[in-house]
């Protein structure tokens, strides 16, 4: 049942990528993938978010974790076509836009996530010493 | 329309399998080391590299680029093990994980777009 759930989700997360990636390649700089690191930056702050704050505290049923985590936001990141992205920039001898990319990636990532997880715990413990009545 | 229903069918499978994958690790092999999501990502890596590089069809590109690939490997579940094995403290594991994943990741791409294009 989790499997179908996560594959459903997903569904929504690859779509949300895909039709970003359209509305994005009208206006963005044809050099710099733009989209794919918006998507990536997002999903990162609200995967930590929705871990720190959601499923830990188990708000929702495991299955549902799994769909809104795994399937939406994971299917909605990427790694693969951030890595296709990059060589393309060095094969187009953009040297400082791939390297920027990464960076962009790399430490915005980690910022964002960081970010996500700190704001969720931060309410999950307030919460906690009122006395959970969230939950 | 039939663009969007492309994307939707690899996507539905490129998690499905991912999930299964993640599973598998937690069961089998429950290390502090995030393998499942580093496997993934790199072996989607160089499987979007192929992809790529042999320069398929709009239509093979959507399903099994865009959708399957796109959502098997993750970006967020890379970060947030990122930041747990920084809250854990575990600075090496978390070093290489990184380190690893961005070479490769890149490294392997490449090596598939080339190996595609090959054919």
């Amino acid at each position: 049942m989790a499997y179908i759930i996560v594959g459903i989700s997903a569904i929504i997360g690859a779509l949300l990528r895909y039709w970003i990636g359209l509305a994005v390649g009208q206006w963005q700089h044809p050099n710099f993938p733009v989209a794919t690191l918006m998507i990536n930056l997002i999903g990162s702050f609200a995967l930590a978010w929705l871990t720190t704050f959601v499923f830990k505290r188990n708000l929702i049923h495991s299955h549902l974790a799994a769909g809104l985590g795994t399937g939406l936001i994971g299917a909605f990141t990427t790694f693969s076509t951030f890595s296709v992205e990059t060589v393309n920039l060095i094969h187009a001898s953009r040297w400082g836009a791939a390297i920027l990319y990464v960076m962009l990636s790399l430490w915005g990532g980690l910022a964002m996530s960081y970010l996500g997880f700190r704001l969720g715990s931060r309410i999950y413990g307030k919460n906690q010493s009122e006395g959970g009545s969230l939950k | 329309m039939l663009h969007s229903i492309l994307v939707a069918v690899g996507g539905f499978f490129g998690a499905i399998a991912r999930f299964g994958i993640s599973n598998w690790f937690k069961k089998h092999l429950p290390v502090s080391f995030p393998i499942a999501t580093l496997l993934i990502n790199l072996a989607g890596a160089f499987l979007l590299g192929i992809i790529v590089g042999k320069g398929l069809s709009q239509s093979w590109q959507l399903l099994l680029g865009t959708g399957f690939m796109g959502a098997f490997t993750t970006f967020s579940t890379f970060k947030l093990e990122n930041i747990q094995l920084h809250a854990d403290k575990k600075w090496s594991i978390l070093v290489s994980y990184l380190v690893i994943s961005y070479t490769f990741g890149i490294l392997l791409a490449f090596l598939g777009m080339k190996l595609g294009g090959l054919q």
